[in-house]
Formats: structure tokens, C-alpha cells, sequence
């Protein structure tokens, strides 16, 4: 079939660095094309070459789409003939409806004044297009973000897109709604709109994509046709990587110990709305030398009841007892709880667990300061030393120390925050989404220090919204719905289908 | 284990040379990356040369340079402290209300009331305290937005002042008060001109800086850190040290050193050590960088928020008997629009207004930038119109420089 678009030679520099070296991409009319690749691989300068974003003239190369060469000298030449891209930021203005998001910069207006019977009718249509029952006024900011997610699509498709790009879309999705939008993506696919997807979960790619290019440091590494033959997740991890990664989880033979952490009857109020209850008994323990997963829908309350745990950084009228070796301890405070051998690991590294601004250095030291100074002032070469040490430990990527974090990949800043934790010498760690938007390769990493970390006999409470990940990496699993612990599972006989149903179960008998 | 280490040995190689090569970095490169550091003092001193020549010598005159020591004074002690509000995300507008205000309840203590300095002093740094205290307090627990809080305070204050004053200035003040502002540093070598106490206090001061320049350069090669280039580092000290000796000869042929310099150039000191160097100064910047992630980091946010906001209160406090010490009266129009003038020093010393950004030395150096120009066009006789817009666009330009290198170097 014709191509929509192809980029031939495409190569770009940046002072220092080649982030695309004669790239090559041919996207047939009508297909889905999955673009895949580690962190740093050059995905996004790649879409950002092919969106405008880069202007033409700033790199090597040529673009053709339907045929014709293009020259975009911003975004919004890239939009007039129809590729649009749809970041993993999402781009909506939380505090406006659908409607006034959809049509925002391009609204349907006489004079300058907007023909609001107009707009909604038109939003109607577009929500109906990708399944979304939600009234065109609904503020943006009341969705969650499958729902943003398919509002960013709905704008894409209101202004006459040919050629779609979503930027992992489904990093922030549950299961459920993952699978909502893949299917969204194969009906556009049957009404002849062609797709860009990337992804980092091969699964997902695997299932909707009909061909595959692999990008390696910056190069095409291979396109697989998935038409042809079936294509086997080993098969584009290698690609990927560059290497044979014959264990996606690490091995590891668990020695499990006394019970550290056991938490009892465990209960939150919402911090706003005093009457609904966010947490619902609760109970839990975690061994030493054990890895213990939670699984769970996408606000069935994990995280809430982590940051409960941790220091009532969540929720009010909290309730429940905490054990550490079978002694009550105070986790009423952050403080607290850190000193008590309580570390939390963030979900969302760049709001909640890191300080951007700064250094590698400061943010290691930044929960256990005191260690690290001497009545209230900081011992320079000491606090080099620790933020060293775990430099080392953890295999950070950096140049120095004193890189700002911010400059640092997904996988590395994972496991700054990691190194903070770790120095704080906690006796069990609560990890939220650990991996959650970081490549292949740093996953493998961090499933490592987890492992070693359970190794050296301290708990490991990990939740997460890949299930393969717990199944891979668990001993044992909880699973989590509406805020109560629907079941338990031994690492050895759960699997996905037990974990929904059991989630599926729970549904129904509330 | 062992598989976990093999690999982090394989992916750190590669790095060691980076490394390597960032060590020897060429003073072309080191003044490329540190242009921000330097830029506004390099900034400074063009324009003290530029208004040293158009004045015709009048600038660097030592009665005027100790002129503008005592004029700019409590800009710069506000200063310390505004940088500390702003790095942990915030802004204090009250601050020359609460100064005006602080010198009128002294004034009215010592003429009225005829309360010993020594009583007046402490008590008004506590009411400064205790007035930074109440506005923290609303800031760091209601969480209700520092603009509006200090918004309401400075007007509150300014009615205070003019209440407290009953609408009159009051003065004069005891002799040993004005000592606060307009005292001298005694030759202990015999009264004279030059005086001999200021010189060695300066030459002292600049073989301080150089030995502590030097040791701190020593630990950073003995822990491998990128340091200066060594040719880069012998000049820049090498005129600092320069600057100060030939500074202090300057006000040593006039009367030697105000008192005030020595409170201010302590001040200083303090705050740029607690700062860097503590764990409360570490938290300041890690609070106005990402508050969330602090707290879950186990810092008591608004227990900090709370106390730098009851050190800008003590700070203004001290910055308002200053002033009034100088001029030797309290009028009700004390401290009007300072508050400007102390962020805007802030801001051309580098901090950033999102928080979690900025140095002791920027804000004084900023401070100074807005001292000699105020300073360098009175003496050309230009109306405070023409002095106004010009201030404003420096500010303007300093932070566009800073944005600007921002973009440059993403």
C-alpha cells in the first residue's frame, strides 16, 4: 500500500550529542505503527522532528507524507494537514469544560463570538466517536485521566486527523482503560485513520500493531512486520536493547523471615469528604526478606493507603495499628514513620519525590540530613561520600554527582529517589508504581536493587498496575478494591486471570 | 548480586571519561557555565566604573562610599532574608511597613518614654519577631498565599506606623542610638587619617576569604570534585582580596568603618554559611523546590516556612532602627516602597520566583547594583522620574539575561 508518510535519512543533532542518526520510518495508509524503543532512544525528537516541533532546516533529511515533501516550520503546519500528536502530558486546560477543550484555539464562532449550541452538538458527536458518556460541560479537571485521554483524542479527531500520534498513552492508564483506547485505536484503523503508537509496554504494542520499528541510540534497528509472522516480545526486547535479556525479572530465591510490618485494620476517611470512606479494613504484614505485591484497579485505594501509612500524608480520621516486629510503632508523622524504618517510594517521582532543581548529591541526603551533619551543619565531604556510595550502589547514570536531576533519565531519577530512601536504612520500603514510564533495561535494574534489597532481609511492599511485574516479581500478592483487601495470593499460583476475577468478585458483592 | 554489580561496572566505564574531561574544564568553558555567578558581579563593577567616570571620581569619593554603605544598609539586611522568603517560594511585601513601623515604636520608646538603646534594641528585634511570626503563622499552617497576607500586613503596618507616630515625626534620638547607624569603628592606633584599624580590619578580611578560598579548593581536589581552573581561581581572589584592601583604604582616609558595615558584613557571613552549609538552610531551598516531596521527605515544611518568616521580621525590624538611627528621627514615612527595592535586589541576584533557587551573595550583590546606580544618579542630578524607569529596567533585563541563559543551556 501507499505509504501516509515516510521520513527518510532523518538526522538531528543537539550540541554534543546525535539524537537521530539517518532514521528511516514508512507508515502505510491505515495501519497502526508502533515505534518502540529504550528511554534516550530518540522516539520523542523523532515525532517531534516529524510534528513541527523541530522546524525544517534544524535537521537532515527528508519527510513525505501522502506523497508530497513537507517542510513544517511549526506545530501548527504539521496540524493543518492532518498529523496531530498527543503527548503524554496531557495538554487540556484542567479548569475548562470538554467542549471549550476540544475546540480551544479553533472554536466555532461567528465574528468572535462562539456558537455554543454548535460546539456541544459537535462535542457530542466527537464523544460518541470514542465512547466517552460524559456531558460536553463536564470540567476537564473532574475526569480522571483515561477520560482526559480519550477528550485529547476527541480534540485530535475534531480537527480532521490523517495521521494520529499518541505518545504513551497508556502509561497512566489501568488495565481496563488501557484496553478501551487500544480498541479505540482499531476502529479508527477500520475508518482509514493511520496511527504512530509508542509504547513501552510490548504486550499492548504487540496486540494493535501492525508493524514495528525498533530505535536503538538514535537508529533504526529493525521493522518488524507483524502481519507476516507472530512476533515475540523476546524478539523486539532484543531489538530494544541490543541484547538477549533472557529473564525479564531477576532470579531470586527468597529467604523469608520474621514478620516486619503488620498493619491492622486500616482505616481512612476522604481528606475533603468526611463521609466517604477511602480505606476499609485494611490488614496486611510484610515478612523480612519478602517481596509483597498490591495489585488493583486504578483507584481502588493503594496509593491512598500507602500515604496513609506513611505519615497521614493522606486522608483524615485515619484508625488501624501498625507493628514493626510485632511492637506498635508511631507513623503519625513523616518523621516519624521514616525513624520508625517506613520508607515511601512516590508514584510520581517528578511532583512528589524528587526536588527537580537540584543535584544528585542533595536529593540522596535529603530524608536522613542529620546523618550527614553535625549539629545542624553539613559535612561536605561526608555527604560526597554517601551520595557516592550510592551512586555506585544503585548504578546511577550520571556524569557527577552534582548533575541536576532534572537532566537525568526516567530509570535514573527512579533510582535517585531509590538511593534517598536506601539512606534513610529502612527496615521496609513501600513502592509505589516503581517502574512506572521508565525503559526496559532501567526496569531490569530496578527489579535488581528490589531483589537485593529483599536479600538483605528487609520488607518489600510493592505496588504496582503492571500485573506482570507483580507476578514476576511477588511472593506474595493482596489484591485491592474500593479501598478493602479483596484477596490474597501466593506469588506461585497467581496469575492475571485469578487477580481480575478476584477484583471482579469483590465488585459484585459490594 | 554479583550479576547487578557486573552490570553497573559495564555502564559506568564510559562515564569516567566524561568525567575526566569535565575536571580540566578551560576558563573559557568554566565562565560559559558559571555566567550567572559571575555575570551580576562583573555587572557591578561596570557600573560603579561607568558612574566613577561620569561623575568624575565623585562615585568612589570615600565620604560618598561610606555614604552608600549607610544609605544601602537596610537594603541589603532585608535582603538576607527576603532571599531566604523568596528560595522557599514566597514573598514578604511587608517588610518596609514593618520596618517603618519598628523604628516609629522605637522612636516613641526612646524620646518618649526615654527607654536606655540597650532596653529598645532587643525589644523591638523581638517585636520584629513576633509581627514576621503572626504573618508566618497565617503563610505556613492556613496556607493562605504569602502575597495576600504580607499585602494585608504592609498596609496594616503603614496605618500602625502613622498611628504609633500620631502622624508626626519623632526624634531626635540619644546619641548612643544614632551609634547603631552613623558610629565609626575606633582607630585603636592613635586618631587618624587614614585609619589604620579599618586597613588591617580589611586586610584581614581579605586574607580570610583567600585562606578559606584556598582550603575549600583543596577539598574539593582531595574529593575529586570539578573545581575552577587553577589560573581563573589565582585571579579572582586575587581581585577580591584586592578590591577589599583597596576599598578599606578608601573609607579609611574618611572615617574608617561604620558600624553598620561590620553588622552587615556579619549578617552576611551568617546567612551565607547557614544557607550552604546547614541542614535548615539545605531544607529552605529543598522547600521552595518541591514542597510535596519535601514533606514526604520528613521536613516539617510549615514549621520552616513559619520560622524564615519570623527571621524577615526580625531582619526588617533590625533594617528599620537602621534607618532611623540615620536619619536621627521617625517620620510616618519611613520605609515607603522598600519593600521593592529589597525584592527587586532579590531577583537581579539570580533567585527565582517559583522558589528554590538563589544565593546570599546574589541578593547582596543585586542590593548593591540598586544602591550605586540610586546612588551614582543622584549625584548626576537625575530626577527620581528618570531613576524609577531606569531601575525598573535593569530588573527587567537582569531576569530576561537569567531566562535567557535558561533556554540556552535546555
Amino acid at each position: 500500500m501507499e505509504p501516509i508518510l515516510e521520513m527518510r535519512g532523518i538526522t538531528k543533532s543537539f550540541p554534543g550529542v546525535k539524537a537521530l542518526d539517518d532514521v528511516n520510518l514508512k507508515v502505510a495508509r491505515g495501519e497502526i505503527h508502533a515505534l518502540v524503543g529504550e528511554n534516550g532512544a530518540g522516539k520523542s525528537t523523532l515525532m517531534k522532528v516529524l510534528s513541527g516541533v523541530y522546524p525544517h532546516g534544524s535537521y537532515q533529511g527528508e519527510i513525505f507524507f501522502e506523497g508530497r515533501p513537507v517542510a513544517f516550520s511549526g506545530i501548527a503546519d504539521s496540524e493543518k494537514i492532518g498529523i496531530i500528536i498527543i503527548h503524554q502530558e496531557l495538554a487540556l486546560v484542567p479548569l475548562l469544560s470538554i467542549a471549550e477543550n476540544i475546540f480551544l484555539g479553533n472554536e466555532i464562532a461567528k465574528g468572535s463570538v462562539i456558537d455554543w449550541p454548535e460546539t456541544n452538538a459537535r462535542t457530542e458527536r466527537l464523544l460518541k466517536k470514542v465512547g466517552l458518556r460524559e456531558s460536553p460541560s463536564t470540567r476537564v479537571d473532574t475526569l480522571g485521566v483515561g477520560k482526559q485521554q480519550l477528550v485529547e483524542i476527541a480534540k485530535a479527531l475534531s480537527k480532521e486527523v490523517k495521521l494520529l500520534i499518541l505518545d504513551e498513552p497508556t502509561a497512566a492508564l489501568q488495565e481496563n482503560d488501557s484496553q478501551k483506547l487500544l480498541d479505540l485505536l482499531l476502529e479508527f484503523k477500520a475508518q482509514g485513520i493511520s496511527s504512530i503508537l509508542i509504547s513501552h509496554k510490548l504486550n499492548e504494542v504487540n496486540r494493535v500493531a501492525d508493524t514495528i520499528t525498533v530505535l536503538r541510540d538514535g537508529r533504526t534497528v529493525s521493522t518488524l512486520d507483524c502481519g507476516a509472522e507472530e512476533i515475540s516480545e523476546e524478539h523486539i526486547i532484543r531489538d530494544m536493547v541490543g541484547r538477549d535479556m533472557a529473564h525479564r525479572y531477576p532470579e531470586r530465591t527468597p529467604k523469608i523471615g520474621e514478620t516486619l510490618l503488620e498493619v491492622t485494620n486500616w482505616n481512612v476517611w476522604h481528606p475533603l469528604q468526611s463521609d466517604r470512606q477511602m480505606i476499609r479494613d485494611v490488614s496486611l504484614r510484610v515478612a523480612a526478606g519478602e517481596v509483597v505485591g498490591i495489585a488493583g484497579l486504578m483507584g481502588s485505594g493503594r496509593t491512598e493507603f500507602a500515604m496513609s501509612l506513611f505519615g497521614r500524608s493522606y486522608g483524615r480520621n485515619i484508625s488501624g495499628t501498625v507493628k514493626l516486629r510485632g511492637k506498635e510503632i508511631d507513623v503519625s508523622t513523616v518523621n516519624r514513620a521514616i525513624a520508625n524504618g517506613l520508607a515511601y517510594v512516590t508514584e510520581d517521582r517528578k511532583a512528589l519525590g524528587l526536588i527537580l532543581e537540584e543535584n544528585v548529591l542533595r536529593n540522596t541526603t535529603l530524608a536522613n540530613l542529620m546523618r550527614v551533619a553535625k549539629s545542624g551543619v553539613i559535612d561536605n565531604a561526608e555527604e560526597r561520600q554517601v551520595a557516592e556510595r550510592y551512586r555506585r550502589a544503585l548504578g546511577v547514570r550520571t556524569p557527577t554527582v552534582f548533575q541536576k536531576v532534572m537532566n537525568l533519565s526516567g530509570g535514573n531519577q527512579q533510582k535517585v529517589v531509590l538511593a534517598k530512601w536506601l539512606f534513610t536504612e529502612p527496615e521496609v520500603l513501600i513502592l509505589d508504581e516503581p517502574t512506572r514510564g521508565i525503559d526496559v533495561g532501567a526496569k531490569f535494574e530496578i527489579y535488581s536493587i528490589i531483589n537485593e534489597l529483599a536479600g538483605q532481609g528487609k520488607g518489600v511492599l510493592m505496588i504496582s498496575s503492571e500485573m506482570p511485574e507483580l507476578l514476576g516479581m511477588c511472593d506474595r500478592i493482596y489484591v485491592m478494591n474500593e479501598g478493602a483487601i479483596a484477596g490474597e495470593l501466593a506469588g506461585s499460583e497467581a496469575s492475571q486471570e485469578k487477580i481480575m476475577s478476584m477484583i471482579v468478585r469483590s465488585k459484585s458483592n459490594v | 548480586m554479583s550479576e547487578l554489580s557486573a552490570r553497573q561496572r559495564k555502564t559506568a566505564e564510559p562515564l569516567g571519561e566524561t568525567k575526566a574531561e569535565g575536571a580540566v574544564s578551560s576558563i573559557g568553558s568554566h565562565l560559559q557555565t558559571h555566567v550567572r555567578e559571575y555575570g551580576m558581579l562583573i555587572a557591578l563593577v561596570v557600573i560603579m566604573g561607568f558612574f566613577q567616570v561620569v561623575t568624575d571620581g565623585t562615585l568612589m569619593r570615600p565620604v560618598n562610599l561610606t555614604n552608600l554603605i549607610l544609605q544601602n544598609s537596610y537594603i541589603v539586611i532585608m535582603a538576607l532574608g527576603m532571599l531566604l522568603v523568596i528560595v522557599a517560594g514566597h514573598i514578604d511585601l511587608s517588610v518596609g511597613s514593618v520596618a517603618g513601623f519598628v523604628g516609629a515604636v522605637a522612636a516613641v520608646m526612646l524620646v518618649q518614654y526615654d527607654i536606655s538603646p540597650l532596653g529598645v534594641i532587643p525589644a523591638c528585634l523581638l517585636l520584629g519577631i513576633l509581627i514576621g511570626a503572626a504573618q508566618g503563622y497565617w503563610i505556613a499552617y492556613w496556607r493562605i498565599p504569602s502575597f495576600i497576607v504580607t499585602l494585608a500586613g504592609m498596609l496594616v503596618f503603614r496605618g500602625l506606623t502613622l498611628w504609633v507616630l500620631a502622624g508626626q515625626s519623632v526624634g531626635p534620638f540619644p546619641r548612643s542610638f544614632q551609634l547603631l547607624s552613623t558610629g565609626f569603628i575606633p582607630d585603636v592606633f592613635g586618631v587618624g587619617r587614614p585609619n589604620i584599624t579599618a586597613i588591617l580590619l580589611g586586610a584581614i578580611t581579605a586574607a580570610v576569604l583567600v585562606f578559606m578560598a584556598m582550603r575549600n579548593r583543596q577539598r574539593h581536589t582531595k574529593y575529586g570534585m570539578e573545581g575552577e581552573p587553577f589560573a581563573f581561581f589565582v585571579a579572582k581572589n586575587g581581585l577580591i582580596a584586592a578590591a577589599i584592601i583597596f576599598l578599606s583604604y578608601l573609607l579609611a582616609t574618611y572615617r574608617g568603618f561604620p558600624n553598620v558595615l561590620i553588622t552587615m558584613a556579619v549578617l552576611t557571613v551568617i546567612y551565607t554559611f547557614v544557607t550552604n552549609s546547614t541542614t535548615i538552610g539545605r531544607r529552605i531551598y529543598a522547600l521552595g523546590g518541591n514542597e510535596k516531596a519535601a514533606k514526604l521527605s520528613g521536613i516539617r515544611t510549615e514549621r520552616l516556612t513559619f520560622l524564615t518568616f519570623a527571621n524577615m521580621g526580625m531582619l526588617a525590624a533590625l533594617a528599620g532602627l537602621i534607618f532611623a538611627a540615620r536619619l536621627n528621627t521617625a517620620t510616618p514615612k519611613a520605609g515607603v516602597g522598600f519593600e521593592l527595592d529589597v525584592i527587586a535586589a532579590v531577583f537581579i541576584g539570580g533567585a527565582s520566583m517559583s522558589g528554590g533557587v538563589g544565593k546570599i551573595t546574589g541578593a547582596v550583590v543585586g542590593a548593591f547594583i540598586m544602591g550605586v546606580m540610586n546612588n551614582g544618579m543622584s549625584i548626576l542630578g537625575i530626577g527620581i522620574d528618570y531613576q524609577q524607569v531606569i531601575k525598573g529596567l535593569v530588573l527587567l533585563a537582569a531576569v530576561i539575561f537569567d531566562v535567557y541563559n535558561k533556554n540556552k543551556a535546555a
